[in-house]
């Protein structure tokens, strides 16, 4: 009877096998199969930025990474001593370690270090033995090298936020890390990449033992080629200096940007690798705005530098003629309010070229007195003037061209002819970026519609064929002229060193007043830039472009606070006009020689010209 | 003790080395085939090394059959004489082991004597058998049936069986009391008693849930609804199963196992080591293991059944009923058929304890196989 009892038991056991092994075998499979076998995302390689000669801006580089995962760490207080040693950490670093160790998941690794070099990278490596829990890492991490000239443009990466996270699940990877400022994060789907699977075999507490076939690779993000050209764009860093300026270089045969400055600026590397609070702070409280793109997103009032814009507007209408000649002897009065010129004492008698190459402001009170508002507010809009142009860096401003209907929305207030006059000389409401104040020169330059761009699409730039401006060439030739006699003996901008032989140059010197100056002050006398504080002190502008018979390059410059556009942004601008020019590849020869006789001041561009 | 003997030995062999001859050697070979299936397994666990487990099993094995061998050719009065006194020292060990026995897996179990830890529980499970196969055999059929007869067994059995669970190990408490109960029944006592102790024991369930430690708790709660907690308590058994399932008819083969080798299973030189097994070599090596089990206790039955001598009788079917509820308990837990109660199986499973018990046991049957024809006196107290 036991021995039947025995039987019975062992035929159950046996049935009950059967069950699951036989009968459920397969549900039982795909669970263990759940169990160990894990898939495991292969970061892809970010996409890096290039210069226009294919000098590269932003690059991944080796990164070399020391993880603690706790639960295999054994006496942590020991393991991390003996990392410390080795680290060199500071307390601090240690008190981070151990408040992220509080944080998380056991099995889970913390970051100890990251951004080793190589020899404390190795070091601990070879230490590895009496480290238990310690991996290393060797990843990729972004390095901007030429970091400080390019931080407004290129802009750099963070970890991602909580809405990011939630998108991509390549985002929820340790370290992962996405584009937050500028290109970077502007072209974030095309620089990222495409993740790569493969499937890991895992142990219980989530190891990865080996690697199972097949495997799918991550797909390298696209490289960004940029407009500019890097040894421009440092030196334009170099010549802002510490100033708090934008400095804008546009080519005009392709509207292609050569250089974007704005300074002072940061270095993006701090970001990337995470910026102390302190060094963050520091950048925020500048008074100069080191964070600010200020080509794009400074709106500043365009002073002088739109005087041909305001002419332009009043030789369509008919209202004067390049041989129109009004006579300033410092100041206008309209109603009771006197208008004054920037020089005191008056320029006398100046016909329209003369007007511009001395900057009159009396002669431009005395067309804006006869031209409306919004007749000159449409002029200066088919310059640019208040246009975006979707470069692709985030935070471009449209500055403000004002006119009636402005006036009426914004400040439920009619139109005053007054404000007419500060127009005229580029005050009042008008503001304008150094973008803008580029694309105005090289339009003007040209007599076509310009349109800048900071990222070549694929291939060589071509030449683009831009629309023809609608405006009457023979005024823009006009206009040309006078710009070219600003750098003229006599003119603003002249600079009595440049030799004879130099290429020529044209440009409009700018002072735009921040403050508005009181009567009372005047009368005490009025103070110079230099004795200011800086704060209140003039705007100095200047736009140009070079060479003057065939305009190839124009460029914008914004000194804020600097003082006289004279003094203070035409010297840079020329520099920046020459540099280009330097580094710009010569133009087609095969009509060089017809050209050199016979210089085209129509401004056509050469290509159509040649057919 | 007399020294002259009142019934002399009909077929016994009277030289050592006619009686090793005499034993079953192809049960012998079987219980070392079973024990080498057990090598291997711990080889496999080890992750394919036989340090530090598979090395030390094969010698634990060599001594177990040593031991078995002597027992099995020693004179089975002197077990008789032997079975008191096993009984008396097996509660002394335990309460011992209450005072002073290392805690190990959530309960006080191990006996340190030093130069190896012994579970006294295991050993009583055999002395147990043994001072109840002792009793009834001093007493005729009719004499066993009277209530007071009832007495001196139940308290044999529940003092060390309390003893037991309060160390607390509930498994092996029931095996004891099931090796108990199993030879009072061939004893001869009337069905009714066994249908009032069932009614009894189904009273006494709640009683016991309120002295059961919570994670004796968790296990019988686990056991029911195993789904119920699967990254907790029910964690155990869940892997056990997929395991078991994804070895299929074949298995993995050997050392292929994914969730020993990842270390998803629990326990797995010891409870769960039947799991490996399944996973590695199926349905088939499962039934295989089964029936070699089968068939050496079988075998330890039909020795019970064929023996002339009451205690001969009651002490070889009552131990193999014993190795057969470790059988029975270790591989329905591990299949989710009975509560976590970390009972090992034995020849296979890593461990000492287990192996000398089995090797002891099935000693004493194999001496009672060689002392089948011997007739011992009813009262005989000793050698006669």
């Amino acid at each position: 009877m036991l021995a039947g009892l025995q039987g019975l038991a062992l035929t159950a056991l046996g049935g009950r096998l059967y069950y699951l092994t036989v009968i459920n075998g397969e549900q039982y499979r795909l669970r263990a199969d759940k169990n160990r076998i894990s898939m495991r995302l292969i970061v892809p390689e970010r996409g890096e930025f290039l210069d226009r000669n294919n000098m590269k801006v932003a690059v991944n580089q080796p990164d070399f990474t020391v993880f603690l995962v706790p639960e295999q760490a054994g006496d942590i207080t020991e393991t991390l001593r003996k990392l410390a040693r080795v680290l060199k950490l500071d307390q601090r670093d240690l008190q981070k370690v151990r408040r992220q160790i509080k944080r998380q998941r056991k099995f889970l690794p913390v970051t100890v270090a990251q951004g080793l070099d190589w020899r404390t990278f190795s070091r601990v490596n070879v230490e590895m033995p009496d480290l238990p829990g310690v991996i290393t890492s060797a990843g990729l991490s972004r390095y901007y090298p030429f970091g400080r000239h390019l931080a407004h443009v290129v802009g750099y990466l963070a970890r991602p936020d909580e809405d990011e996270v939630a998108l991509n699940r390549i985002y929820r990877l340790p370290g992962f890390k996405v584009g937050r400022q500028g290109l970077e994060r502007k072209f974030e789907d095309e620089l990222r990449g495409v993740a790569g699977t493969r499937r890991v075999e895992v142990n219980a507490v989530g190891r990865e033992i080996r690697e199972l076939p097949p495997r799918q690779d991550a797909a390298r993000g696209q490289d960004l080629q940029l407009t500019i050209d890097l040894r421009l764009q440092e030196f334009a860093i170099d010549q802002l200096k510490e100033e708090a300026a934008g400095a804008v270089v546009l080519d005009m045969e392709t509207g292609e940007l050569l250089a974007l400055a704005s300074a002072p600026t940061y270095d993006p590397n701090e970001f990337t690798r995470g910026i102390s609070q302190e060094n963050y702070d520091g950048l925020l409280n500048d008074p100069r705005n080191p964070l600010l793109n200020k080509c794009i997103s400074g709106q500043y009032p365009p002073g002088s530098t739109v005087k041909m814009l305001v002419a332009l507007a009043a030789l369509e209408q008919g209202i004067i003629t390049p041989e129109t000649e009004f006579y300033c002897n410092g100041k206008h009065k309209l109603g009771d309010h006197t208008f004054h010129c920037w020089k005191k004492r008056g320029h006398g008698k100046l016909d329209l070229l003369g007007g511009i190459a001395h900057s009159c402001d009396v002669y431009f009170y005395e067309i804006a007195e006869k031209l409306d508002v919004d007749l000159i507010a449409q002029m200066v809009r088919r310059f640019g003037l208040g246009d975006l142009f979707d470069l692709g860096i985030g935070g471009e401003r449209s500055g403000l061209v004002p006119d009636r209907r402005w006036k009426r929305d914004f400040q439920q207030e009619s139109w005053h002819l007054g404000e007419t006059l500060n127009v005229a000389i580029g005050q009042g409401a008008m503001l304008a970026t150094p973008l803008q104040l580029a694309v105005m020169t090289a339009r003007l330059a040209s007599g076509q519609k310009t349109l800048p761009k900071l990222v070549r699409e694929t291939g060589p730039a071509e030449a683009e064929t831009f629309d023809q401006l609608a405006v009457n060439p023979l005024h823009l030739r006009t206009m040309r002229r006078s710009m070219e006699m600003v750098m003229e003996p006599n003119g603003t901008a002249h600079d009595l060193r440049r030799r004879k032989s130099a290429v020529k140059q044209a440009g409009k010197t700018g002072t735009a007043q921040v403050r508005r100056i009181t009567q009372a002050q005047r009368d005490a006398g009025l103070l110079e830039n230099d004795e200011k504080p800086w704060i209140t002190r003039d705007h100095a502008l200047f736009v140009g472009y070079a060479p003057a018979e065939r305009p190839r390059v124009a460029v914008s410059v914004l000194v804020q606070h600097g003082g006289g556009g004279a003094t203070k942004a035409a010297p840079i601008g020329r520099a920046l006009l020459d540099k280009a020019l330097e580094l710009l590849p010569a133009p087609p020869r095969d009509n060089g020689a017809v050209q050199a006789v016979a210089p085209d001041k129509t401004a056509v561009k050469k290509g159509v010209v040649d057919g | 003790m007399g020294n002259t003997r009142m019934f002399g030995p009909r077929k016994v062999e009277k030289g050592l080395f006619q009686r090793l001859r005499s034993l079953n050697w192809l049960i012998i070979a079987i219980t070392m085939f079973i024990a080498a299936t057990g090598t291997a397994m711990l080889y496999s666990v080890a992750g394919g090394e036989f340090e530090p487990w598979a090395s030390r099993h094969i010698m634990r094995f060599g001594f177990a059959l040593v031991i078995m061998l002597i027992i099995a050719v020693t004179d089975i009065r002197y077990w008789m004489a032997f079975a008191y006194p096993a009984w008396i020292a097996g509660m002394i060990l335990l309460i011992l082991v209450e005072f002073v026995g290392d805690v190990g897996m959530g309960g006080q179990r191990w006996l340190d004597i030093g130069f190896m830890r012994i579970q006294p529980s295991e050993l009583m499970k055999i002395a147990v058998v043994m001072a109840l196969a002792r009793y009834y055999h001093a007493r005729t059929f009719v004499q066993s049936r009277r209530l007071p007869a009832l007495f001196l067994p139940l308290l044999l059995i529940i003092v060390p069986a309390a003893l037991v669970i309060r160390q607390p190990d509930f498994g092996t408490g029931l095996t004891i009391i099931a090796g108990g109960i199993i030879i009072m029944f061939l004893a001869g006592l009337p069905g009714w008693l066994f249908a009032a102790g069932g009614v009894a024991v189904a009273a006494a369930v709640p009683v016991v849930w309120q002295t059961m430690k919570d994670y004796q708790k968790d296990r019988v709660l686990t056991f029911l609804n195993p789904e119920a907690d699967p990254l907790g308590a029910g964690y155990q058994i869940t892997q056990s199963k997929i395991a078991l399932g994804s070895g299929g008819m074949t298995g993995k083969g050997f050392l292929e196992g994914t969730q020993s080798h990842l270390n998803f299973l629990p326990e797995m030189k010891t409870d769960f080591i039947f799991t490996v097994l399944v996973e590695e070599f199926g349905l088939i090596g499962a039934l295989t293991v089964l029936l070699l089990y089968g068939s050496v206790l079988m075998y330890g039955l039909l020795i019970g059944i064929g023996c002339r001598n009451q205690f001969g009788r009651l002490m070889a079917s009552g131990l193999a009923m014993t190795l057969f509820f470790y059988i029975l308990i270790n591989i329905g837990m591990v299949m989710g058929l009975m509560p976590v109660v970390g009972v090992p199986l034995p020849l296979i499973s890593y461990g000492g304890s287990a192996m000398l018990t089995w090797a002891i046991a099935y000693g004493l049957i194999l001496s009672v196989a060689t002392h089948r024809h011997v007739t011992l006196a009813p009262k005989g107290s000793g050698l006669a």
